[in-house]
């Protein structure tokens, strides 16, 4: 069971990023009640998935990807989804002033009690170790007392050798229709591994169901 | 995108020829090559929205076509386009999409700038 908390705050870089990781979590805190702020960096514009005969290109990959975007967040229940503009594959290249500005804003705005996001260096994608970085530099200038929790995503191959076990691990199954219903709405980005995956939730597979059930994260320590 | 009609590709190019056009250039092997394959040697590039002028516009080869822009003092090409479409907003968009559906290069041409 999640603790109660008064905001939850997610910024990941790409959609898909909130479902495949912690669509659950999500889901279960909207259940409830807790308020879930979304914050998704860019719209995954230079994802490389556009089928062959293709389903898209270059230019409309990011109007098919937001749509997606919109129907995961419905899926998952959540209302607040803030689309911020930057572009895909570009955020560790950025004004690193300009991205902490932006955290801090979502942060003085809505006064999360929970921040979710990637690990800094073990999170695999350069988008996703940049938006760790930006989130915990501006976490970092914040008064330890106003301070929220920072709970991080990192799978790097490396993960468990530097950090040990997940600090945290949310046990979702009730909402797990939920979770697939997001994955599902993310086809653009699914559709080559969800096959795949629903055979092995129908097969009991542990290692599929485990990864459906259970999402991990680490707590960032500020000291 | 359809598979790419070489001669109608080649009147393309030369449409957009002796014009400043806005340029999208890319090679892509994906941000997780070399998670998923531990040593893969990941490489890439990315121009966008730069503006250029060719005299001349060729597309060689059988496919995957190499594509290639001569500049009054330089050279411009993209090797392995497999696809090609001209968009409501009349730029030339290729790509080179491998049998998995993956972008691995992709050349666009236009008149106007490509958003952000
Ligand atoms: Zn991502």
């Amino acid at each position: 069971m999640l603790q109660k908390e008064r905001h939850v705050l997610v910024v990941f870089p790409h959609p898909d990023d909130e479902s495949f990781g912690s669509a659950g979590t999500i889901a279960q805190y909207i259940e409830m009640g807790v308020p879930v702020t979304y914050a998704c960096l860019t719209l995954g514009e230079m994802g490389r998935n556009l089928g062959n005969p293709p389903f898209a290109n270059r230019e409309t990959l990011p109007q098919i990807r937001k749509q997606e975007l919109l129907d995961a967040c419905d899926a998952m229940g959540l209302t607040d989804l803030r689309m911020m503009g930057l572009r895909d594959k570009t955020i560790e290249f950025e004004d690193p002033e300009k991205l902490v500005k932006m955290m801090t804003d979502l942060m003085d705005e809505l006064h999360p009690s929970l921040v979710i996001s990637f690990h800094p260096t073990l999170a695999v994608h350069p988008d996703h170790n940049a938006t760790g970085v930006a989130v915990i530099e501006a976490m970092s200038r914040m008064p330890e007392a106003n301070r929220p929790v920072l709970y991080t995503k990192a799978f790097d191959n490396d993960t468990l050798n530097q950090l040990g076990e997940p600090h945290v691990v949310h046990h979702t199954p009730d909402v797990a229709d939920k979770k697939i219903a997001a994955l599902r709405a993310h086809a653009s980005q699914t559709v080559w591994m969800l096959p795949d995956m629903e055979k092995r939730w129908a097969a009991n597979d542990k290692d599929a169901l485990d990864w459906l059930y259970n999402e991990a994260f680490y707590i960032h320590d500020f000291t | 995108m359809e598979t790419v009609d070489v001669k109608h590709l080649q009147e393309l190019l030369d449409s957009f020829a002796n014009k400043d056009v806005y340029i999208h250039l890319e090679t892509t092997n994906g941000s997780y090559a070399s998670h998923f394959q531990e040593g893969f040697f990941n490489a890439g590039a990315f121009i966008r929205n730069v503006i250029i002028r060719y005299e001349l516009g060729k597309v060689t080869g059988e496919s995957p076509h190499r594509i290639g822009l001569k500049l009054p003092s330089g050279w411009i090409y993209a090797q392995g386009i497999t696809h090609y479409t001209v968009d409501e907003h009349h730029r030339l968009l290729m790509a080179g999409l491998g049998p998995d559906g993956k972008l691995a290069v992709a050349l666009e041409i236009s008149e106007t700038p490509f958003t952000y």
